[in-house]
């Protein structure tokens, strides 16, 4: 059992925002009852339509995105997203994001109302919108959009951080104490790649983040960087492909894991690092 | 949709640089559709790392078709693909036997001519490997006796691919090569000559599939395209393989494809 605010977890795998949709998506592939806790595709205020195309490229062993948030708006997820996953049985938590601190605000204050949402994940660090920075860059506005929020809500709060940062340990105490029951890390690292025949860039978006395999040891420092200079919960991410990948996190300082790319290449990834987890857990 | 790890039953280069492989996948042959898709892990590791879709080429029945009796067992699907990169590369080396994941059957499918009124016809429009979903379409369109014309075009002679597996169906058969090696040299889409009452299906290069869609509309004819995305994981979750249309709204091809109608594209990225 794995405590992350007030949400108790069966078992420290979750799903990474983004890369599960709103779960809806996996059934029949992995048996969604099984997951620690779901975390939705990032939500807005009001409709986004993302990002032009193309938004996907492979690099090595990773892949650039840059969707850019495209989601039907918070009334939509309430009404159309909600009522599924509510049924699954597992912690919902639902990743939120704004261009500013009243938007997660207002954001915070609708899903306040939801007996089904268990936790508010604040994705301050989405590399593909168009922002001048991200607000995981600046602990200032961290502090702010975390603290403003945290008197919104009672419900679990959840920074989520970028590593496209000098300290990312600064970023994480910043929004510690304005409140976060939580911080999960990393979100993906700004990147490029360019296509030599058309000497174009290969994303739509020209820039987008990377994730995957590639991440994993920048994440891993960073999950173990900030472990021991907070006291409050760390999710860690970024590359886990495996159960080993997953247990290097934990011991890295982690207290859970999100799984992110890798239920792209294998959808029921995640149910086969539980498993995994739980055995490591047990010979420990 | 399920994620099977499939056998591979044969594995066999049908012309220089295009493999054609048979997988042992009956739960994906019982429920696929033409124009569909599966996702195939090339790599058991994780470099290449995402999956590659590859359209159901045929389904494939069990045992020789002599034996076949009424309804044939179906046995598993075809995948036809062209090695352009580093999964298609691997996928051409694997051997009988060997296992593959692939994920499917994903994406809507084509749909059948409908026309009222009239005795209902289907064009098919097939730019190089374009080809690949529309035998899987020919074979359904033969079996509700839908008469059929089947427009290939290839970069040269020896790049024609499937043309025996048309006419075995009893389809018409109009080629065009680049280098003019067989059939009408130039683009295929020239050789079109459209009709009222029929249906166009066509599957290539996004140039052609916007010339083909520009005809159909024209000419107020029905016509389903199936295009092509970079997309992650294939069934809607990534939202990656976004296609704009009309609206100015985004759809999945994954999801809401790769089939759409010609006349709800908007072509401009
Ligand atoms: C719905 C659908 C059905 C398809 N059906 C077939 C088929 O039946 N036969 C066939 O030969 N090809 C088909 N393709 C194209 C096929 O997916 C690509 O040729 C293949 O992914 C190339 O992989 P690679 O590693 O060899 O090439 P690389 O260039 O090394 O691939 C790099 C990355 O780009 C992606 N990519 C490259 N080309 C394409 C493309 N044309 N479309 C989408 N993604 C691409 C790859 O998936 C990979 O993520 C289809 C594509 C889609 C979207
Ligand atoms: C296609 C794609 C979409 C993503 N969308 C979101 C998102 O909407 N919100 C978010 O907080 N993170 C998003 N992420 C980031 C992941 O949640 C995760 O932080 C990152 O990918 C690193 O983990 P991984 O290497 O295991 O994927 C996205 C990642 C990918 C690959």
């Amino acid at each position: 059992m794995v405590k992350i605010g007030k949400i108790n977890l069966k078992n420290p795998v979750m799903v990474a925002s983004g890369t599960f949709g709103y779960a809806e998506e996996f059934e029949g592939l992995i048996d969604l009852k099984k997951l620690g806790a779901i975390v939705t595709k990032t939500i807005t205020l009001d409709p986004k339509q993302g990002n032009p195309m193309p938004r996907i490229c492979e690099t090595a062993s990773g892949m650039l995105n840059a969707i850019g948030l495209q989601n039907k708006g918070v009334d939509n997820f309430i009404e159309e997203k909600l009522p599924y996953l509510s049924k699954i049985g597992v912690p919902v938590i639902v990743s939120v994001s704004g261009d500013c601190a009243d938007e997660f605000c207002e954001l915070a204050k609708r899903l306040d109302r939801e007996k089904h949402v268990d936790g508010i994940e604040l994705n301050l660090s989405c590399p593909n919108i168009k922002a001048r920075g991200l607000i995981a860059q600046d602990k200032e506005a961290t502090y702010e959009t975390v603290k403003s929020v945290r008197e919104k809500t009672g419900k679990t709060l959840i920074a989520k951080l970028s590593p496209n940062v000098t300290d990312i340990v600064e970023i994480a105490e910043a929004a510690c104490e304005a409140g976060a029951d939580s911080v999960s890390l990393i979100n993906t690292l700004i990147g490029m790649a360019i296509d030599v025949e058309t000497g174009k860039p290969k994303l739509g978006n020209i820039t987008g983040g990377l994730s995957g395999p590639c991440i994993k040891p920048i994440a891993l420092r960073m999950v173990w960087e900030v472990a021991k200079n907070i006291d409050k919960p760390v999710i860690g991410m970024g590359g886990i492909m495996t159960a080993q990948d997953a247990v290097e996190f934990l011991i890295a300082g982690a207290k859970a894991v999100q799984i992110g790319t890798a239920s792209f290449i294998d959808p029921g990834i995640s149910g086969k690092i539980i498993k995994g987890v739980e055995k490591w857990t047990k010979t420990k | 949709m399920k994620d099977i790890k499939a056998r591979i039953l044969s594995n066999k280069e049908i012309a220089p640089g295009y493999f054609k492989m048979a997988l042992d996948a009956p739960y994906i042959a019982k429920t696929a559709k033409p124009g569909q898709f599966v996702q195939v892990r090339c790599s058991d590791g994780f470099d290449p790392l995402l999956r590659r879709p590859l359209s159901i080429h045929r389904l494939k029945a069990q045992g020789s078709p002599r034996l076949r009796s009424g309804q044939a067992r179906l046995k598993g699907i075809e995948i036809l693909y062209e090695v352009v990169g580093k999964g298609t590369k691997i996928l051409s080396e694997k051997k009988d036997g060997n296992l593959v994941d692939i994920l499917g059957p994903l994406g809507n499918g084509f749909t059948l001519p409908t026309a009222l009124n009239l005795e209902p016809s289907a064009i098919l429009v097939a730019g190089g490997i374009g080809v690949a979903p529309l035998v899987f379409l020919a074979e359904e369109l033969a079996k509700k006796k839908i008469d059929t014309v089947v427009f290939i075009g290839a970069r040269t002679k020896k790049f024609i691919l499937c043309a025996k597996d048309f006419k075995k169906l009893g389809a018409g058969l109009q080629i065009a090569t680049d280098d003019g090696s067989r059939g009408y040299k130039g683009f295929v889409s020239r050789l079109l000559k459209l009709r009222a009452g029929t249906k166009v299906y066509a599957c290539g290069p996004r140039p052609m599939l916007e010339c083909i869609a520009g005809m159909c509309i024209k000419e107020n004819v029905e016509c389903e395209v199936s295009l092509e995305e970079k997309m992650a994981c294939g069934m809607g979750a990534c939202l990656g393989c976004a296609v704009k249309v009309a609206g100015n709204e985004y759809k999945l091809a994954c999801k809401d494809g790769p089939v759409f109608s010609a006349n709800k594209i908007i072509w401009l990225r």
